[in-house]
């Protein structure tokens, strides 16, 4: 057979590893609560910020944090980039929108998709909310939001306003 | 994954997944490894010889102790003698042998260096350093070192 067969030149070296992930008491209630429809984050009850999604703990204080606050499913773009390269096994054509975002009465961005739009109208500060899959399709995941979709009629908004008004919110939820 | 049994010791609130993560790297093998590797589809195994006229097998590309470059490939038989070994009583799924079985240093004969691999001896009581082993070679060859299959008592 070696007659008709060429030299080896390239091998396949695949990687894989196989994590058995624990998402922490904190996170698995927001999954359990996204399963359900509602966006859960949890309020550092030193620095009054609401973190979404929640991981047990306030990363700016070190402190673990308990109580849950549920919030909408909307939010404010704070960051985008557009991508040209495909995500492989998804349904996502490229270009596609890639957005920090933050939901609103949180005060942690989360990365996710924004469509349903022209790619040129997503602004620093485009309003969205959140487009949810079928229900039937609903599992223990961010995913069940399909992607953020621009509000129609609300301007964006000036992010450096939107971050002093949520500080001066948060003051009320603050640790006497 | 996703059953594992550590999850029975940890508390019912927390949720629990299998989670892959896969690089699906190709490499680029060189003239001697690849001849190597040709020659283990093709059935036959090849060692190089050394700037000392040693001959290594698997081949380098370069004399280990020299630096020099190496390229006279060196045909072998696909016989060889076990030098040490360490029993496996609990095969791993990686390891594609689902019957206990033994990793071996095995020096190919004709060659002055040896070659990690496993051996098939049906049992650790069969296993002996300076045992006489062959290849078992794998149906589908496709220039890897799993065309060797293992090696058997020869």
């Amino acid at each position: 057979m070696s007659e008709e067969l060429k030299p080896v030149e390239i091998i396949d070296s695949p990687v894989y590893m196989n994590y058995s992930f624990a998402a922490g008491r904190a996170t698995s209630n927001f999954l359990r609560s996204i399963k359900e429809g509602k966006l859960v984050g949890q309020r550092s009850s030193i620095t009054g910020k609401v973190i979404v999604p929640p991981r047990g703990s306030d990363a700016e204080t070190g402190t673990p944090t308990f109580e849950e606050v549920e919030l909408p499913d909307t939010a404010t773009v704070i960051m985008f980039t557009v991508v040209y390269i495909p995500i492989p096994n998804s349904k996502v054509q490229p270009p596609f929108i890639v957005a920090n975002m933050v939901l609103d009465n949180s005060d942690q961005t989360f990365i996710h998709l924004v469509s349903g739009c022209k790619n040129e109208d997503v602004k620093i500060g485009t309003r969205v909310k959140a487009v949810w899959r079928d229900k039937s399709e609903w599992a223990y995941s961010f995913n069940n939001i399909e992607y953020f979709q621009p509000i129609a009629g609300e301007a964006p908004v000036d992010i450096d306003a939107l971050r002093a008004k949520r500080l001066k919110e948060v003051e009320a939820f603050k640790h006497a | 994954m996703a059953n594992s049994p550590a999850s029975a010791q940890h508390d019912d609130d927390v949720l629990r997944d299998g989670f892959e993560l896969g690089f699906t790297y190709t490499r680029s093998v060189g003239p001697v490894i690849g001849a190597f590797l040709t020659g283990l589809r093709d059935g036959k195994i090849v060692g190089i010889k050394g700037s000392n006229g040693k001959v290594i097998c698997p081949p380098t590309e370069y004399d280990p102790q020299t630096s020099e470059e190496l390229s006279e490939i060196v045909n072998l038989p696909s016989t060889g003698t076990v030098k040490t070994w360490s029993w496996i009583s609990q095969p791993h799924k990686k390891h594609i042998l689902t019957q206990p079985f033994a990793w071996a240093l095995i020096q190919i004969d004709g060659a002055d260096t040896s070659l990690l691999h496993k051996v098939d001896a049906g049992s650790e009581a069969n296993m002996k350093t300076g045992m006489k082993v062959k290849v078992r070679w794998a149906d589908d060859r496709r220039g890897f070192i799993t065309d060797i299959a293992c090696f058997e008592p020869a």
